[in-house]
């Protein structure tokens, strides 16, 4: 990689990608990656920002048993419109959309991504598709949930379902478009020397994502087209009086949204491996089993969809090997956890912001992809399905996995794309508070779901108060975090120094180009002549202090 | 970026042949997406036929087979006419492009032509399910489900065809002007597997909609 390094001075106005032009005109017709990168990541604010108002006005009316703040309609809305924005809208294009954008084609040394025109198509597609979920919402909203069972959704529903529908379908080829283009930049864009065994960890999340973003996306737009024509001239398709199934929706809906859930996680599990080898200054444990397990989990991800329908008229076989293939998928999510542990062991750890998302990651997706396994035993299930220990579950794996992988992301390219650093107190202060606000939020209602609360209802027994007083406030407290880490990062935007080209000391193409990354990412197209993570190689400019280190060590040995 | 290549080369490529191979494989994954797709209509269809079997035969004997019959041979024509475009285009054969892109709209119009004729005598007939449907006996619900399944499927695959002329409206300027080269050629050769794409969903979508049960 020698050669591509041309790092400019710092301060200095070489030409980069935020400043090669301006103007409003410049970024909605951009082709450039990294600042579709940077569309994307504004889009999904806002609509983490709109998920966000709904999930305070649910936490506030549980405060109490009673329903006092809305009325059992408005409540269904709410939720229902909390998880259509927070997955379709902002999970799903978090990281494979933001990330992705930014550090995919640096990271493999590309140019850009093969197809950059229809990259910006797939934000459009976002936004189009944004605008009409936004729109019904603002008419009056939706309440069939966010899975939009028939045939509630097709039939009884009075709310805005078609538009909402046609929302998520538009906005599903902003997925597929993105997979496509990915997975072919992967193929085909790397640079010489870059063989598929020194790809960074990230890169293969990315691909596993995408190829589940092509199989699966477009069956639930078929679905979903076929939901809202039933909606809209009552075909028949999905209606039990002509002799419809709307557990066929189900199969449909699950076939595509299970392997969703991992459009939801295994994104997060590239970027965890990024920042756990940096900040652990060690290459990656078991760098192989660590890639072939997100392929695995892509895979073994389309063979489990029937374990959301143990309860739903499925037989009694069928509900075994879907819950016998669910407990697989266990072994390779187990396989990246234990990797990671032991790349920290005898690692030269250091508590910076990405770090502290991503242990704090570690600890949460390790609870919720446990409780992942009570859920998929068929017994147990039956017990706990629609309770708020499923509530409790997802949100462990969404929100404690994949946003926390999400913000280890952010802050840990944030200097590099953004060009500024962010003041490290605040983001640490705002990951702890994350971390605090979380388990409180969503630990008590492992509990509650455990005591038979059941999801989806404003009105509960008194007994189940004084947990969910705590889950408010924990979501209190969460809220609080994240404003602290939008603060601060909004902040560096327009205060903060000026980044170095690599503050992290992390290894990786994207680290060797000048800080903001040129227009066309390299001055000088690399050559890559080593694995990923070479963190046990000691650093150019630092290999003298390492090595004074190394000497004092050893004296102390002595 | 050294740029000494033609004009046809993008700059975030290395050289034709890495762009060749990527827009290539690029659309080998869209057609991926797009068997998924129909994937989904075609698991409904297989779920609901067994459910259903006798009001589907039933269904599908309402269905013209001479006319059936006749688009299929017309599809199976334009995929030879769009594959000597391929061929015409990997020899740069300009005018030859030209006609085959050509002809092969000309089929495909044929083809929805007579996909009119067939949806009108369905509206006639009163077998168009939401808009107008009207038809008597037992299996009058799940007859109903029949054709909701057929207007969906051929309408998404004709949806699929009118995309494909449209594209082929914008393609034959670009071949007017010479383009397309024995060495720049993907597009015409990725316009070619979409379309015989197209024609495959069909060649599935004829016997399971017009053909089951026998007559």
């Amino acid at each position: 990689m020698s050669g591509a390094t041309l790092v400019g001075p710092i301060g200095s106005r070489t030409e980069n990608y935020l400043n090669a032009s301006y103007g409003i005109r410049s970024w909605l017709l951009t082709l450039d990656h990294k600042r579709i990168g940077i569309l994307y990541l504004v889009t999904i604010t806002l609509f983490f920002c709109v998920g966000g108002i709904f999930a305070s006005l649910i936490r506030l009316e549980l405060i109490t048993p009673q329903g006092d703040l809305v009325d059992s309609e408005t409540y269904n809305k709410l939720f229902t419109m909390h998880g259509v924005v927070m997955i379709f809208f902002f999970l799903i294009p978090s990281v494979p959309a933001v990330l992705g954008n930014l550090v995919l084609p640096i990271m493999i040394g590309a140019r850009d991504v093969a197809f950059p025109r229809l990259n910006l198509l797939s934000w459009y597609c976002l936004v189009a598709g944004g605008s009409l979920a936004t729109l019904a919402i603002i008419m009056g909203g939706i309440d069939t949930g966010w899975t939009f069972y028939t045939p509630y959704s097709s039939t009884y529903s009075n709310s805005y379902v078609a538009l909402a529908l046609t929302g998520v379908f538009i906005n599903g080829f902003s997925s597929i478009l993105t997979g496509v283009n990915f997975v072919t930049t992967v193929h085909k864009m790397r640079a010489p020397g870059m063989t598929w065994f020194r790809l960074p960890l990230f890169i293969w999340a990315q691909y596993a994502t995408s190829v589940i973003m092509i199989l699966g996306t477009p069956v639930v737009a078929i679905t979903l087209l076929l939901v809202a024509l039933e909606r809209v001239l009552r075909i028949g398709i999905f209606d039990p009086a002509l002799g419809g199934d709307p557990i066929l929706f189900q199969h449909l809906f699950w076939f595509y949204s299970h392997p969703a859930v991992y459009i939801m996680i295994v994104p997060g599990f590239g970027v965890i491996s990024e920042v756990i080898a940096c900040f652990s200054r060690k290459r990656i444990f078991g760098y192989s089993f660590v890639a072939f397990s997100s392929l695995a989990i892509a895979v073994l991800g389309f063979l489990v969809w029937g374990h959301h329908m143990f309860t739903t008229g499925q037989s009694v076989y069928a509900g075994m090997v879907f819950s016998f293939i669910t407990f697989f998928i266990a072994v390779p999510t187990a396989i990246k956890i234990f990797n990671w542990t032991a790349t920290l062991y005898k690692g030269s750890v250091s508590l910076d912001s990405p770090m502290l998302y991503a242990l704090g990651f570690i600890g949460l997706f390790t609870i919720g992809g446990l409780t992942g396994l009570v859920l998929s035993t068929l017994g147990v299930d039956v017990h706990l399905h629609d309770t708020y220990f499923v509530v409790a579950h997802f949100h462990y794996v969404m929100v404690g996995g994949m946003v926390m992988a999400f913000l280890s992301g952010l802050h840990f390219w944030w200097p590099k794309f953004m060009g500024r650093l962010f003041p490290e107190g605040w983001a640490k202060t705002g990951a702890i508070l994350i971390f605090a606000g979380f388990n409180l939020t969503f630990f008590p209602q492992f509990v509650l779901g455990y005591l038979g609360m059941p999801r989806r209802y404003h009105v509960y027994p008194e007994e189940f108060q004084v947990l969910n007083v705590m889950s408010t406030a924990g979501a209190s407290v969460l809220g609080v975090g994240y404003m602290i880490l939008f603060l601060s990062l909004l902040w560096s935007l327009f205060k903060g120094p000026k980044a170095p080209a690599n503050p992290w000391q992390a290894k990786g193409l994207e680290w060797d180009i000048p800080t903001p990354p040129p227009l066309h990412n390299f001055e000088v197209m690399p050559i890559v002549t080593k694995e990923a993570y070479p963190y046990d190689e000691p650093d150019e400019e630092i290999e003298q202090i390492g090595e004074i280190e190394r000497v004092k060590q050893e004296e102390e040995v002595v | 970026m050294s740029d000494t290549h033609s004009t046809a080369l993008h700059h975030h490529f290395d050289d034709l042949e890495q762009q060749y191979s990527a827009s290539n494989m690029g659309m080998w994954a869209f057609i991926a997406q797009e068997i998924m797709f129909f994937g989904g209509l075609f698991g409904g269809y297989t779920v609901y036929r067994n459910m259903h079997t006798a009001a589907f035969i039933e269904g599908s004997h309402h269905l013209p087979i001479a006319w059936g019959a006749f688009n299929t041979a017309v599809l199976i024509g334009s995929s030879l006419t769009v594959a000597l475009a391929v061929r015409a285009a990997q020899q740069g054969k300009k005018n030859a492009i030209f006609n085959w892109i050509l002809a092969t709209m000309f089929l495909g119009s044929v083809f929805l032509g007579v996909k009119y004729i067939e949806y009108s005598d369905k509206w006639h007939h009163h077998l168009v399910p939401g808009l107008n449907f009207f038809y008597e006996g037992p299996l009058a619900g799940q007859m109903k489900i029949f054709f909701s399944f057929y207007f969906v499927m051929t309408g998404m695959h004709a949806l699929h065809m009118i995309i494909g002329i449209v594209i082929m409206i914008f393609l034959l300027p670009k071949i007017r002007r010479g383009t397309y080269t024995a060495e720049y050629f993907n597009p015409i050769e990725n316009f070619g597997l979409y379309w015989h794409f197209v024609d495959i969903v069909w060649i599935f979508l004829f016997p399971l909609l017009y053909l089951i049960g026998g007559r």
